[in-house]
């Protein structure tokens, strides 16, 4: 069993009437012949990673490599536990541990990449939040988990997920549909519902470009990843209110890469252009480099 | 096209903090490490476009020492690979080469001198999200990944050389997944590339060297 499109996914969901995750773990089966119960016992791994990563710092801030991150996932847990978050609980922890698996990230701590490693936050910090804020239980979110791989391996085949090709739209919009279409199913929404926020997902994020301050993962990667999350939360609430995507995701997926090579080379991971090339940032980059 | 599985989605399990620029560098010296038939006593790592520019902040220095140490991605000692390499007596430096622009920006070539003295030299690439390759092989092109079990023979360019090797293979009932081979030009060096999906029984090597146009034998066993 396998799927090369969007389209071909949901015929899949349809014919055999199950979920994305259900389709892609049927997949892994037939094109890899390892057992569910192995695939399975590798993806509780990857959430623990992820959940680990997403605590890690909110009681041990570690300053990251280059010293332009580390503690903020722990200003905004404290805000919240103050009752003084503006975003709800919800949205809060999301950033909160979005922020926390980028401060890991930037400090050669341990992570899953999902796709990459500079969009690693999106994910545990949309699943993870939605998991405490509604008392879901892990394998909920591990089949959540199969959702966003079946979304980001179409990305990863028809378009590209290297911020060095695309741009962060790639990165962080990738793992943001990736998060959208996972939260989709968890909270019960139909296959095209997940294609749905999936696609929007991309739209939101389209052009988005990659400009690592001091080409370094950190700023501003970690606020991105932020955005990739909370983009994630409300294309999944709008596809489960029924609201539904002019552009297909597939050809959402055509367009990105097509904007990707647009992108001049500048803003493709360079450091050259965008945020990096800044007076602020160009200063940071000198005294980085200096030491 | 190579498949893409759930895993190379939602991984790999890594030390940051990038995926092209520390797990794929972990990946490609592992890869090189694996290749090389001794024991290393001295790497020198050549980075190229953006590893040569951005090495040392995304810690590709470490993760490329690292998988030399035979770290995996997900290995936590890679932070310490400096001070690991130094207590094992392996010898290590990084050299830049920014002139070269003709090649995948996120490449390195790892030249290894054995403890016996033998040199290989290894080009690979990091293709993305963790993913590598290999593509030179002391100067000749070639293309792997090292994710499947991967047989390299340095032999000359000469007649029935392929039909040995399958053969050798055959026998021992291994399946070929891809077969291809490389040459510097005709009847010099060249090196062909088995990759399997199943292990490949060491004992084929043995049988490979036998042949006296088979100069040497690698094998990645995935």
């Amino acid at each position: 069993m396998d799927f090369i499109s969007g389209q071909e996914l949901l015929q899949l969901c349809e014919e055999n009437d199950c979920r994305i995750s259900d389709i892609m773990i049927q997949r892994e089966i037939s094109e890899y012949g390892a057992s569910s119960e192995e695939i399975m016992e590798r993806m509780k791994e990857a959430y623990r990673i992820m959940k680990e990563a997403c605590h890690k710092p909110l009681d041990e801030p570690v300053p990251s490599i280059g010293g332009l991150i580390g503690g903020e996932a722990k200003k905004v847990r404290d805000r919240r536990r103050q009752g003084k978050s503006i975003c709800g609980s919800m949205l809060s922890k999301a950033i909160t541990y979005s922020l926390a698996v980028l401060e890991v990230n930037a400090s050669m701590g341990l992570i899953v990449a999902a796709p990459t490693a500079g969009s690693s936050g999106v994910l545990p910090g949309l699943l993870l939040a939605l998991e405490e804020e509604f008392s879901l239980d892990d394998e909920q979110i591990i089949s959540g988990l199969f959702t966003a791989s079946a979304i980001g391996y179409l990305i990863m085949r028809n378009a590209s997920v290297a911020g060095a090709q695309a741009g962060c739209q790639a990165e962080v919009g990738a793992a943001s549909a990736m998060a959208a279409a996972a939260a989709a199913e968890i909270m019960g929404g139909t296959p095209q519902q997940c294609m749905d926020a999936a696609s929007a997902a991309l739209v939101n994020l389209l052009g988005l470009v990659c400009d690592p301050v001091a080409g370094l993962v950190e700023c501003p990667c970690q606020s991105r990843n932020v955005i990739g999350a909370s983009n994630a939360l409300v294309c999944a609430e709008m596809a489960l209110a029924g609201i539904r995507q002019l552009i297909p995701f597939d050809q959402m997926v055509d367009t990105m890469m097509t904007v990707g090579r647009s992108i001049p080379f500048e803003l493709r991971e360079t450091a050259l252009g965008g945020c990096a090339a800044t007076e602020a940032a160009c200063a940071r980059t000198c005294q980085i480099f200096k030491n | 096209m190579p498949s893409i599985s759930i895993f190379d989605v939602i991984g790999p399990n890594m030390v940051g903090p990038s995926s092209s620029h520390t797990a794929g560098a972990v990946a490609i010296a592992l890869l090189v490490k694996k290749l090389f038939p001794g024991t290393v006593k001295e790497v020198e790592f050549v980075l190229y476009g953006s590893f040569a520019r951005t090495y040392k902040g995304h810690g590709t220095d470490r993760a490329l020492l690292g998988g030399m140490l035979g770290f995996e991605t997900h290995d936590l000692r890679i932070k310490n690979s400096f001070q690991l390499a130094e207590e094992q007596g392996l010898i290590y430096s990084f050299v830049t080469n920014e002139k070269e622009t003709e090649v995948h920006p996120n490449t390195v070539e790892i030249h290894l001198t054995g403890t016996d003295g033998a040199f290989m030299s290894v080009r690979g690439v990091s293709i993305g999200g963790g993913k590598v390759k290999i593509v030179k092989i002391n100067g000749v092109d070639v293309d792997f990944t090292g994710e499947y079990s991967t047989l390299v023979i340095r032999h000359l360019d000469y007649p029935g050389m392929v039909a040995y090797i399958a053969t050798c293979l055959s026998e021992r009932n291994v399946n070929i997944a891809f077969m291809r081979l490389y040459r510097e030009k005709k009847g010099a060096t060249a090196y062909s590339v088995v990759e399997s999906d199943e292990e490949i029984p060491q004992e084929l090597l043995e049988k490979l060297r036998e042949h006296e146009k088979v100069e040497d034998v690698m094998l990645i066993q995935v």
